[in-house]
């Protein structure tokens, strides 16, 4: 079965920060790495981009199939801050899986704070990533399997997936010297698995404070979650 | 001075801000994602910070200067400056930052107000710094370097 060589400037995506210098960053990252790129500053607009205006037209049968006509461009990912006033960052993130039409759209969050809670918190409600500002090349590389999987769904689906993430760990053990495991929530047995897969993936830090030697530490201790 | 007599000294210089901590690793990210295409991406989001910072500092002596302090307010400020100067690598104005943080948790307005001072002072210093590093990029454009 030939994989398409996917040329990353069929990838369009959505970056929401409220923060014009991060706006102006993610958007540098991302250009870099070939994406096409929309910046907006907010989650409202951000839902406007998407086609997710105040739709919430609730009939008893169609529950939200509604609202997709006014999305022209297809947005391949969502990477989101997760501070924002108003919409914030994880109401995003919900609207948007809450969707039938977006919730297939991948989501990262970013976010200057490391908070276990809120790290996991995004993880379950379905973001596939977690990043810590100030976001970086190495981890606008992670976005590509996220976009591929959710672009070549319905060729291959689990088989790539799986691939794709063990590529993803190799890759990582090289760029990365520390490595610990993943956070350990408590997840529903069915996400579980997948979850505690993604996490092992995930960019998480230690406490703020720390030496500058250490620039990019991955993992914390989360001893206690919840 | 020739290009080469002014390479060398903004090597020199800019290793010393490292040192110094002035400027952190993200700074260096910002100099790898400017090219050719993208010739002014530094200046630029360096120029966006300097707005921010004096808009935040002014915003923070007034916020201070209140009798009833607001200190969710002031704490908003500061996380936004603390964001902006992480994003560009300023790490000496982030870490204090991060310790006017702590004070406005505890509503402690002497020691937001020390932090402010602090602030000024680092964010003066480290535009200074960026300045002249500027201005010796330009120079060197100048002298065909």
């Amino acid at each position: 079965m030939a994989i398409a060589a996917a040329d990353q400037s069929q990838f369009h995506v959505l970056a929401v920060d409220d923060s014009l210098i991060d706006r102006k960053l993610i958007e540098r990252l991302l250009k870099t790495s070939s994406y096409q790129v929309t910046t907006v500053d907010s989650g409202s607009k951000a839902l406007e981009f998407l086609g997710l205006v105040e739709y919430e037209q609730s009939s008893s049968d169609s529950p939200s199939i509604s609202t997709n006509t006014h999305q022209e461009v297809e947005v391949n990912l969502v990477i989101t801050d997760y501070c924002m006033p108003g919409i914030t960052g994880y109401d995003l993130l919900r609207r948007i899986k809450e969707s039938s039409a977006l919730r297939d759209i991948p989501v990262v969050i970013m976010s200057s704070e490391n908070v276990p809670s809120r790290i996991n918190r995004c993880l379950e409600e379905g973001a596939e990533e977690f990043f810590l500002k100030p976001v970086r090349l190495s981890d606008v590389h992670r976005l590509k399997p996220h976009m591929m999987r959710t672009k070549f769904k319905d060729h291959h689906g689990q088989k790539k997936r799986e691939e794709e993430e063990e590529e993803e760990e190799e890759v990582d053990q090289e760029e990365e010297s520390e490595r610990r495991p993943g956070i350990e929530a408590p997840l529903h047995d069915k996400h579980q698995q997948q979850l505690q897969h993604q996490n092992s993936n995930k960019r998480k830090s230690m406490e703020e404070g720390l030496s500058p030697d250490r620039t990019r530490p991955r993992y914390s201790d989360v001893a206690a979650v919840v | 001075m020739d290009a080469l007599q002014l390479k060398r000294q903004l090597i020199t210089f800019t290793e010393l801000l490292f040192r110094e901590g002035f400027l952190d690793e993200q700074f260096h990210q910002l100099q790898q994602l400017q090219d050719e295409k993208n010739p002014n991406f530094v200046v630029e989001v360096v120029s966006l910070f300097f707005e921010d910072s004096e808009r935040l500092l002014n915003e923070l002596a007034k916020a201070l200067d209140q009798q009833n302090v607001d200190y969710k307010k002031v704490d908003a400020h500061v996380h936004q400056l603390k964001g902006s100067s992480s994003s560009i690598g300023a790490q000496r104005v982030q870490r204090v930052c991060i310790v006017f943080r702590n004070y406005c948790n505890e509503k402690n307005v002497e020691g937001c107000l020390k932090c402010l001072q602090q602030l000024k002072h680092e964010y003066a210093i480290v535009k200074t710094k960026l300045e002249a590093l500027f201005s010796l990029e330009q120079q060197i454009l100048a002298a065909g370097g």
